[in-house]
Order: C-alpha cells, then sequence, then structure tokens
C-alpha cells in the first residue's frame, strides 16, 4: 500500500513522543536537575527526548575533559604559595598555535634564572585545548581545567587568572591527582634513598 | 612488491623512467614530456586505474619543483607513484585530467598553492584562493603577513618571553598583499566572469528542445550561504528551467593553508590540527596521520593501542554516518528531526570520546607509537553497552523510520546517477565509490594498522544513486558493529605507548604516504621528512574535496532540487573540503 513506508516512519516519532511524556511520569518531579535521572537519560538505556534545558540543567563532565589550561600552586601551612612551575618551557615550546608567552625570573643579585615564571601569559583566544602542554609537563605544573563557562573582557591570561591551588585540581581530577602524587612521592623517595 | 615484478614495471612505462633513489623514497620519476604516456601506461596495461592523490612539493635548496601523482588498482593492492620534476621558474607539466578526470579539482589546488601549470587543463584556476592574492603560498620562499620564523617554537614564547598580540604587530589592512597589477577598489570578480564563461562552454540541450520557446538558460548561485550546502560553499549552476545544464563547485572561503601551518609546525604540533580538518571524524585524521609519521620512523604501536585505535575509528565512522544519513534527511526536507534522532546515538559516541580523550569532537587522542592514554574506568562497560545493546537497536529503528518513507524513495531511487566507470575516472572515494558498484574499501584493498585481522565484508551498492548512497552508509554502520564486536572480545591487556612519549619526534629523513579509509572516503597523508623537528612537506589528500569533483556528473540533466540531494549524498565536510 502507498504511505505504508511513512505510516511507519511516523510511528517511530509518535513512539518517541509518547514515551518523553511516560519518562516524565517515571521521573516525576526529578526529571531535569537530578543525577540519578540524568545519569539513565543520558545513558544507553535513554528514551523519549534526549535534550537537557541549558544552562539550568548542566551536564557533569568526565574527569579527562579538558578546557583551557590552568597553573598549580602548592599551599604552606601559613597559606603562602609556591608556583609548582620552574619556567622550564617545554608547555611554550610544544604549543602548536603557540599562545604561551614565560618570562623568566632572575636573581637580581647574581643575574642567574631562578625555576620560577616572573610572569606566564595564555592567549585563550589562540589556545586551541588540545592539552599537549598538559601532557608534556614534567612537574605537573599545568593542567586542563574543566571551567567552560568563560567570558571575560580580556582573553589574555596572565598568571594571576591562571593560578589554582592544588586542592582544585585534586577536586576535579581526582584520579589523575592521586595517579601523580603517588609518582611524586616515589620519585621523592627515590631521589632521598640516592642521597642518604 | 618483489625486485622482478617492480622491474617488470619499470620496463614497462618506458624510456627516461628511473626509480626515485633518494633515501627514504620510492617510485618513479618521469620526464615531465612522457607523464601523459606513462600514467595511460600505467592505467591501461598494469591496472592502476585509480589516481588517489596529486599534489606538489617545492624542494627550494635544489631549485626543483615536484609533481606527486599516488595510483592504486582498483583491484586492489599497493600502489605506484610516479613523480615529474619541473624547473622552478617555468613549471610546466601536461595535465592528466583528459585520462583521469578526478584530477581536475586537484590539479587546480597545484597551481593556486604551488604555481605549476598544467597544460590542457580545462579550466585552471585558482581553487582554494582568490584572484586577488599575491603568489603560490606552499612555496618555500613564500611567507604569510604574519610571519614570525621557519618553524616552531618561536623565540619570542619562551626563552624571551615577549608577550605580543600578532594583529598589534600588523594591523588590518596592513596584513593583506595584492599580486603587483591588482587594485581591490575597481576590481570586478573576473574570476566569475570566467566562471561563468567555463559553464557556458558546454553546449547543453538549449531551450528544452523547442526552439519556439526562445528562452534563455540562466545562472544560479546555491550559497555561499545556502542552508543545504553545508557550511560556506557555493555551487554555481547553468539551468535550462529547472533542468541542470552544467555546473561549478566553488570553495575556499574556510581556507586557512592547513598545510602551510603545518610545515612550520612540528611533527607532534600537526596531531591537534588534522582534528580540524574532518571535524566529524577527528579519531580518522590522528589515524592516518599516525601510520603516515609512523612509516617514516619504522615504529609500530603495542597490540592493545591498535585495537583501541580500531575501536575509536570505527565508533567514529558509526557517529558520522549516523549524521550523515540525517543531513541527507535535512537535504530532502525532512527538516531536523532524523538528524535529532541521528544524534542522540551520536552525542553517546561522542560521551566516550570525551571520557576517554578530552573532546567530543576535536580528540587528540593518538600519538606516534601509541595514544594518549588508556580507556579511564567505566568507559569499556559503556561501549559494550552500546555496541551490543543500544546501537544495534537504534539503527535498525532509524532504518525502519526512513528507509521505506515513499518520499525518500521517490526523491532518491534513480537520482544523481554515477556510473561505475566514471566514479573510478572521476576518483571518488569512500561510500560514494562503493556506492556505484565498485568493492573498493583501504582496509581490504591495502590493510593497516591491524584491520587484516577482523572479518568484515566491504559494503557495495550496484546503482550508483542517491538512494544506494543512503543505504550504503546503514551497511557500513552494520559492518562496523560487526569489526566492534571482534575488538571488544579480542581486546588484548598491555601498554598503549611504544616507548617514552617524546613532545619532539625524530623523523628520518624520508617520505610516506599513510591512508585509511575515513568515513568520508580515503584519507591520506603525504608526508616529506628531512630529519629536522618540522615536515618539510605536509599534504592531505581530503576525502571531501575530491569527492566533490563527482558533483556535476551527479547532477546533470536532473532537476535543481536535485543537486541539494546529491550534494548531501556525497556528504562533504568544509573544514576538510577548503582546508
Amino acid at each position: 500500500m502507498y504511505g505504508l513506508g511513512m505510516l511507519k516512519g511516523l510511528g517511530v516519532t509518535l513512539k518517541h513522543f509518547v514515551v518523553t511524556y511516560l519518562e516524565d511520569l517515571r521521573w516525576i518531579g526529578k526529571r531535569y536537575d537530578s543525577p540519578e535521572s540524568l545519569a539513565v537519560r543520558q545513558g544507553s538505556q535513554a528514551r523519549g527526548a534526549f535534550t537537557v534545558q541549558y544552562p539550568e540543567v548542566k551536564l557533569p563532565v568526565p574527569e579527562e575533559f579538558r578546557f583551557t589550561p590552568i597553573l598549580l600552586y602548592e599551599e604552606g601551612p601559613n597559606g603562602e604559595r609556591k608556583d609548582r612551575c620552574t619556567s622550564c618551557g617545554i608547555c611554550a615550546k610544544v604549543c602548536p598555535p603557540q599562545c604561551i608567552w614565560i618570562v623568566r625570573t632572575t636573581d637580581p643579585a647574581t643575574g642567574r634564572p631562578v625555576p620560577e615564571p616572573a610572569e606566564f601569559y595564555i592567549d585563550v583566544d589562540i589556545c586551541m585545548n588540545c592539552g599537549l602542554c598538559a601532557e608534556f609537563c614534567p612537574f605537573d605544573a599545568i593542567k586542563m581545567d574543566h571551567n567552560y563557562e568563560m567570558a571575560t573582557w580580556d582573553r589574555l591570561s596572565d598568571k594571576e587568572r591562571l593560578l589554582k591551588p592544588l586542592s582544585y585540581y585534586a577536586a576535579i581530577r581526582p584520579n589523575n591527582y592521586a595517579r601523580e602524587e603517588a609518582a611524586r612521592a616515589e620519585k621523592e623517595a627515590a631521589k632521598a634513598a640516592r642521597q642518604a | 612488491m618483489t625486485d622482478k615484478v617492480l622491474d617488470n614495471v619499470e620496463s614497462r612505462l618506458g624510456d627516461g623512467v628511473v626509480r626515485d633513489e633518494r633515501g627514504g623514497y620510492s617510485g618513479y620519476l618521469v620526464p615531465a614530456a612522457r607523464l601523459a604516456n606513462v600514467a595511460r601506461t600505467a592505467r591501461d596495461e598494469l591496472g592502476y586505474d585509480y589516481l588517489s592523490s596529486v599534489t606538489g612539493v617545492d624542494y627550494l635548496p635544489e631549485g626543483k619543483l615536484e609533481v606527486v601523482y599516488q595510483l592504486y588498482p582498483t583491484a586492489g593492492g599497493a600502489g605506484l607513484v610516479l613523480k615529474a620534476q619541473l624547473p622552478r621558474e617555468a613549471p610546466v607539466v601536461p595535465s592528466l585530467v583528459p585520462l583521469f578526470p578526478g584530477a581536475e579539482l586537484q590539479e587546480r589546488e597545484v597551481w593556486d598553492l604551488l604555481g605549476i601549470r598544467f597544460e590542457g587543463h580545462p579550466d585552471l584556476r585558482r581553487v582554494l584562493l582568490w584572484e586577488g592574492f599575491a603568489g603560490h603560498p606552499l612555496r618555500k620562499d613564500w611567507t604569510e603577513a604574519y610571519f614570525e620564523e621557519d618553524a616552531k617554537p618561536f623565540k619570542s614564547r619562551w626563552p624571551e618571553g615577549k608577550i605580543h598580540r600578532i594583529e598589534d604587530k600588523v594591523p588590518f589592512r596592513h596584513n593583506v598583499a595584492y599580486p603587483p597589477d591588482f587594485t581591490p577598489d575597481g576590481w570586478v570578480p573576473e574570476g566569475d566572469a570566467a566562471l561563468y564563461a567555463g559553464l557556458g562552454q558546454v553546449t547543453g540541450g538549449g531551450n528544452g528542445g523547442d526552439p519556439a520557446l526562445n528562452t534563455d538558460e540562466i545562472i544560479v548561485n546555491l550559497g555561499p550561504q545556502h542552508p543545504s550546502t553545508h557550511g560556506v560553499f557555493r555551487v554555481v549552476v547553468r539551468l535550462d528551467g529547472e533542468t541542470v545544464v552544467d555546473l561549478k563547485p566553488v570553495m575556499g572561503y574556510l581556507h586557512r593553508n592547513h598545510e602551510k601551518i603545518a610545515e612550520r609546525n612540528t611533527f607532534l604540533m600537526n596531531m591537534p590540527f588534522t582534528d580540524r580538518l574532518d571535524y566529524f571524524s577527528s579519531m580518522g585524521n590522528n589515524f592516518g596521520y599516525a601510520l603516515a609519521v609512523e612509516k617514516l620512523m619504522g615504529i609500530q604501536p603495542p597490540e592493545r593501542a591498535e585495537y583501541l585505535r580500531v575501536m575509536m575509528a570505527e565508533l567514529t565512522r558509526i557517529q558520522n554516518h549516523l549524521s550523515a544519513i540525517g543531513f541527507l534527511l535535512n537535504d530532502l526536507g525532512a527538516f531536523f528531526t532524523p538528524v535529532m534522532y541521528a544524534f542522540e546515538e551520536r552525542e553517546l559516541i561522542l560521551d566516550i570520546f570525551e571520557a576517554t580523550s578530552g573532546s567530543r569532537m576535536m580528540c587528540n587522542y593518538f600519538r606516534f607509537g601509541g595514544l594518549e592514554r588508556d580507556l579511564p574506568d567505566g568507559v569499556l562497560p559503556k561501549i559494550r553497552e552500546l555496541v551490543y545493546e543500544r546501537l544495534p537497536r537504534k539503527v535498525d529503528e532509524l532504518d525502519r523510520y526512513l528507509t521505506e518513507n515513499e518520499i525518500v524513495r521517490a526523491r532518491c531511487i534513480g537520482v544523481g546517477v554515477l556510473t561505475r566507470e566514471r566514479a573510478i575516472a572521476l576518483s571518488a572515494a569512500g561510500p560514494v565509490l562503493r556506492a556505484s558498484g565498485v568493492p573498493y574499501d583501504v582496509r581490504r584493498a591495502e590493510p593497516y594498522s591491524i584491520y587484516d585481522r577482523f572479518d568484515f565484508d566491504v559494503a557495495v551498492r550496484p546503482h550508483g544513486d542517491v538512494y544506494d548512497r543512503y543505504l550504503i552508509r546503514f551497511d557500513e554502520i552494520r559492518q562496523s558493529l560487526r569489526i566492534l564486536d571482534q575488538v571488544l572480545k579480542q581486546l588484548p591487556e598491555g601498554e598503549i605507548q611504544t616507548g617514552k612519549p617524546q613532545y619532539q619526534a625524530r623523523v628520518p629523513a624520508g617520505e610516506a604516504y599513510g591512508r585509511v579509509e575515513n568515513p568520508k572516503g580515503e584519507l591520506g597523508y603525504y608526508v616529506i621528512s628531512t630529519g629536522k623537528p618540522t615536515p618539510w612537506r605536509y599534504h592531505v589528500r581530503a576525502p571531501s574535496f575530491i569527492n566533490l569533483t563527482t558533483l556535476a556528473e551527479m547532477s546533470r540533466g536532473y532537476k535543481l532540487a536535485d543537486v541539494v540531494v546529491s550534494l548531501g549524498s556525497i556528504d562533504i565536510v568544509l573544514g576538510e573540503v577548503d582546508r
């Protein structure tokens, strides 16, 4: 019969339409913002309408998600900051669009370089979010952020804007943090053993 | 291939053809004057009937330009590389368009970017750049307005740390250079005149075959901002009533000279740039580039990495074909409901990419000799659920939803026919070629990675119309699911990187052509290394770009509305077309 194919197809859309409302009933009251409903609705069990109401509802991002780079600092017991970056320049050298500028610190007395950046700029305008800087940083100092809502007046980020405490990193990437800290501790122990 | 067979090829190709003896190079050097004869012999007598890629290289220190042709037999097997060396001052080479019409756009590209003239080309105009562009940018002595140094990393970033924004150094209006006799203010788009004249040379049926009607043929521009052109892309169509007499695609609106950027980059820096070619299938783009560089470096990824690579490539194929089907339905007028249904499954696949590589579309996941990282915890069960449970069901549902629809059938069956012979001659690739009855798939014809281990069928459809190009995408999705099933069952444990990951890959001098079967067709990377940290030459054989050569063939004699459908059935991405 002519039109049967169309009717069959319309059956698919009709089912989709009905299921959307059945799902509404199933998740009554918590369909749009509860983590447990989102986990199902955005997984392979999803049925009916698939969209979420951004920005009211935000999907959680996976741990490996990368957006723009951040610099990490360690917090001392009295709140003092210690940059992890040693201004070795590997991130600037590996950066594909060349959006990282590092101004090195020199000791005013001796004129010799100090392993700490005086300034650190990232032109977020140019950054292509590839994550190579974080991947090849030997000091775990530059990492990729999870924050993807970053409207600003100036897209050139300086050190002040880039610096984030280590605890922030531990919160957004717990598994990576645990793995890296274990590796660092091991290295430290090996170094101490060699010196002893 | 054994030496004996090669010797045979050499003698068959005739006088003056010598093997390329440079270290790390292969193929044959052909005198420019004999090129057409040699190519004809290769095609008619040796079976190399498919011209995959045409490109050029500027050997500035030797004062030579070289044109490189990659030919393959559609029966499968290794390729034949022909090269013609030309003096830099007057580079002229006979055009191969009369033999291989598929070279048309590619030869125009080589003329545009390298300034090599192809004698006998029917329409040798710039293709990616406009007439007001000074010079040929891929020449090694050409520098861009924002030029800083020949190769990255730039010293101003580190150790100097001289922060600047390049547009402050070279402000607007100072960043453009015109050819000597060119004034932009008084410019009449001569290119358009030439374009229309080029269309006018084609003799159509004329006035619907009835002189008494006294109608004129008209020229219509589709695009560059037309919703059905899949991006900023223009098609100039000459119409007789509603029937298409001829058409020309016009592209380059998204051109950024990807290849010049790549020749300033180090080898690794190019990896994230390949993501931006066909941004629907970045994993596949990574794959091809990694293969080409690994060939040069002579390394192999570990077993687990090979399996993960194939897994990612096949997931990419599934989500690309789902969107291709959806967008084809858009072009047919089923506006956005089918594409949104297809996008649901695509989103779930992209969730896997995001969890694994960190990004949904710009994955940047492959490294030379391995991968960026292993699958994080919890991803593998998700992939299993998708492959075994959700995707087969949902693909069947989409099939049921659309395939038997009478409107889809009426609009697609018998429309935009591309015959088997013309598909090969026009260098069509991927689903477009296979829907015309040519069972050519790089995964089977010249297996790369570990594709020789998997049991799958090369999808092929006989009619070459839009409906077959639509159906073949369902076939390929089902074959990909078959491969994924085997990958998931065989996936070994172990390392995912050969050697230590390095940000400065040491690549020995030589050339390599790495090609993969990307969702849109054969994607090839021609990479030349001189042993330095940056490639000397990096060329992308972009399947969407070359498949566009077939658009005119598909559209002639059909109605204007069918142009849109044919374009949709080719499945192009402008990031790759314009590069």
